[in-house]
């Protein structure tokens, strides 16, 4: 069905630290590993190894440049984005054949690539690009949650979190009921002031992310000046063999007409 | 948005059948039975020969056409598959309304009810097609209150020019200035004319909603600093498509060209019946630019993560 079922009150969702992720793309290999081998089928790239390489991935890793107001230095954040798990998520309500659903329960988004027609509708629908058509198979395929993982009683306590979870090396990606007031992942977002991507779109996304820390102003001052000659003799001297060292070997590669050392940089 | 041939076609073919079929059903309600067999036949014929080709063309923009049946199970929730179960509900209204308006069946009386009806499912059909697009928030360019209308009007016009053309084989375009069915065709052509530039106009002025800064809540001095893939990917495909941003202002001129080519044949045709042979392909070209203007012109806000500042 793609109507919309209740809002349900356990919201299973992912809360993510763009403050300590370092963009290793560990999250989404890991997740294309698991997801390439589980019910949804094979997640087949096209031209694996070659220079087009295409295929469906669930999890992709951006990176941007941020330039606070009045700053002339900026910063470096990694930014990952997979499906959002919205509350009211259009990419449900247009599919016309019922492939596309919310869960009830946990309110996991989903797709059954057995009764998919590969119409291509629910991905015009999403603004977080988090729905892939696979090419191989005709089908749209996105991210489960891994809900063939945190329901598994045949894992282990600890593998029962979605692959990208696992596998994060700096934690930056946490997993847990955002229904939950009380939970881990619900007090990480108060204490931080997690945000939603795209509010005014609507669509009420469960998955939060946590913004970049507030600067350290050692850090944003800069590098410390060198420290300033003191014009001592020993200091004239170093200064006096550092030129004629310096010198010495670019007078004798000029002898060699192949060699263009001095127009390479660094 | 990446501008599908099999989707272009299905709305304009589609389009130009239903509206056909409409005005078909409308002079029926209006004249009474049709003034031939072949008349009624070639009408309704080739309508649903147009509306059958885009049907059967919009299942090739399917990854897996074999279970279209599927479609029609949602239409609680979706425009799409309300669409398909309106579409499939006018063959056999349309089908019962050819055979009494032809005289094929001898009932009179029925010819203006199924007329009306045939004309009120195309109408619908139409409907549902242009809400599968204005629902969509997510590009801004088809989630405003020009698309509806938009489809509307064309299915009409080009509808309208079909039925002249059908009109004029059959020695049934009436000469003069007393021509109802030209006055009614200028009158869709110069709707959709003054309709498409002033969504233009729109389209050129509008401010953008969505911004970089809204979409990485990174703020407003964000700006794209590393891909996550090498190769282009579905997302890039589908939503980024760009090549016919460059050409838009020409291919509008085009489309308008025509549109204007259309209806000075039309204006004309009272007097020479055979300018109609100008102004139906006229308008079924420009109906064609204008949609593929319609999905190429078309921004996507998942582009804001792929670098575009705003949408």
């Amino acid at each position: 069905m793609t109507t919309l079922p209740a809002p349900s009150a356990k919201k299973l969702g992912l809360v993510i630290d763009l403050d300590t992720c370092v963009g290793c793309q560990a999250c989404a290999t890991s997740c294309k590993e698991w997801n390439a081998q589980g019910d949804g089928g094979p997640l087949t790239d096209t031209d694996a190894q070659g220079a087009d390489i295409s295929g469906p991935w669930f999890n992709r890793i951006h990176g941007y440049e941020v330039r606070e107001d009045g700053r002339d230095d900026s910063r470096m954040v990694n930014f990952p984005r997979s499906c959002l798990h919205c509350e009211t998520p259009a990419c449900v309500t247009v599919c016309p054949t019922g492939a596309s659903y919310k869960r009830a329960e946990d309110g996991i988004v989903l797709v059954n690539p057995d009764t998919c027609i590969g119409c291509k509708l629910c991905s015009w629908a999403c603004p977080y690009g988090a729905r892939e058509y696979d090419y191989t198979q005709g089908v749209m395929k996105k991210c489960t949650l891994c809900v063939d993982r945190i329901y598994n009683d045949n894992l282990v306590e600890e593998d029962r979190v979605p692959a990208c979870v696992r596998a994060c090396p700096t934690g930056a990606r946490h997993f847990g009921d955002l229904g939950d007031e009380r939970s881990a992942v619900s007090q990480l977002v108060k204490e931080r002031g997690g945000f939603d991507l795209l509010p005014a779109m609507g669509y009420k996304p469960t998955n939060k992310y946590l913004p970049p820390r507030a600067r350290r102003e050692t850090y944003a001052a800069g590098v410390a000046p060198l420290p300033k000659g003191d014009g001592s003799v020993m200091e004239k001297l170093f200064s006096w063999a550092d030129k004629l060292l310096s010198a010495a070997p670019k007078v004798e590669a000029r002898a060699n007409p192949q060699d263009n050392s001095d127009k390479l940089e660094g | 948005m990446n501008p599908a041939y099999s989707v272009i076609l299905f709305t304009t073919a589609s389009g130009a059948g239903y509206g056909l079929l409409a005005l078909s059903g409308l002079a029926a309600a209006g004249h009474g039975p049709a003034s031939s067999i072949g008349f009624a036949l070639a009408c309704v014929g080739v309508a649903l020969a147009l509306i059958t080709t885009g049907l059967l063309s919009s299942t090739a923009h399917l990854g897996r056409p074999e279970r279209f049946l599927r479609a029609f199970s949602q239409w609680r929730s979706s425009w799409l598959s309300r669409e398909g179960v309106v579409a499939v509900a006018t063959y056999p209204v349309a089908l019962a309304f050819l055979a009494v308006w032809s005289g094929l069946v001898e009932a009179p009386a029925l010819i203006a009810p199924l007329g009306i009806a045939t004309a009120a499912l195309c109408a619908v059909t139409v409907y549902c097609t242009s809400m599968i697009y204005r629902q969509l928030t997510t590009i801004p360019a088809w989630a405003n209150r020009f698309t509806v209308p938009g489809y509307l009007l064309f299915a009409l016009a080009t509808g309208a020019g079909l039925l002249s053309f059908i009109s004029v084989v059959f020695g049934r375009f009436q000469a003069g200035a007393g021509n109802f069915q030209a006055f009614l065709t200028l009158i869709l052509i110069f709707a959709v004319i003054v309709l498409k530039w002033l969504y233009w106009r729109w389209l050129r002025r509008r401010k953008p909603e969505h911004s970089m800064a809204a979409a990485t809540g990174l703020g407003p001095g964000v700006r794209q600093w590393e891909v996550p893939h090498t190769a282009r990917n579905f997302i890039m495909k589908e939503m980024g498509y760009s090549v016919a941003r460059a050409h838009a202002r020409r291919l509008q001129q085009i489309a308008m060209l025509l549109l204007d080519v259309a209806f000075i044949a039309t204006f004309i045709s009272p007097k020479f019946p055979w300018a109609v042979a100008v102004s139906a392909p006229a308008l079924l070209l420009a109906a064609w630019t204008e949609r593929w203007l319609f999905f190429a012109q078309a921004e996507h806000v998942v582009q804001l993560f792929y670098g575009q500042e705003k949408v």
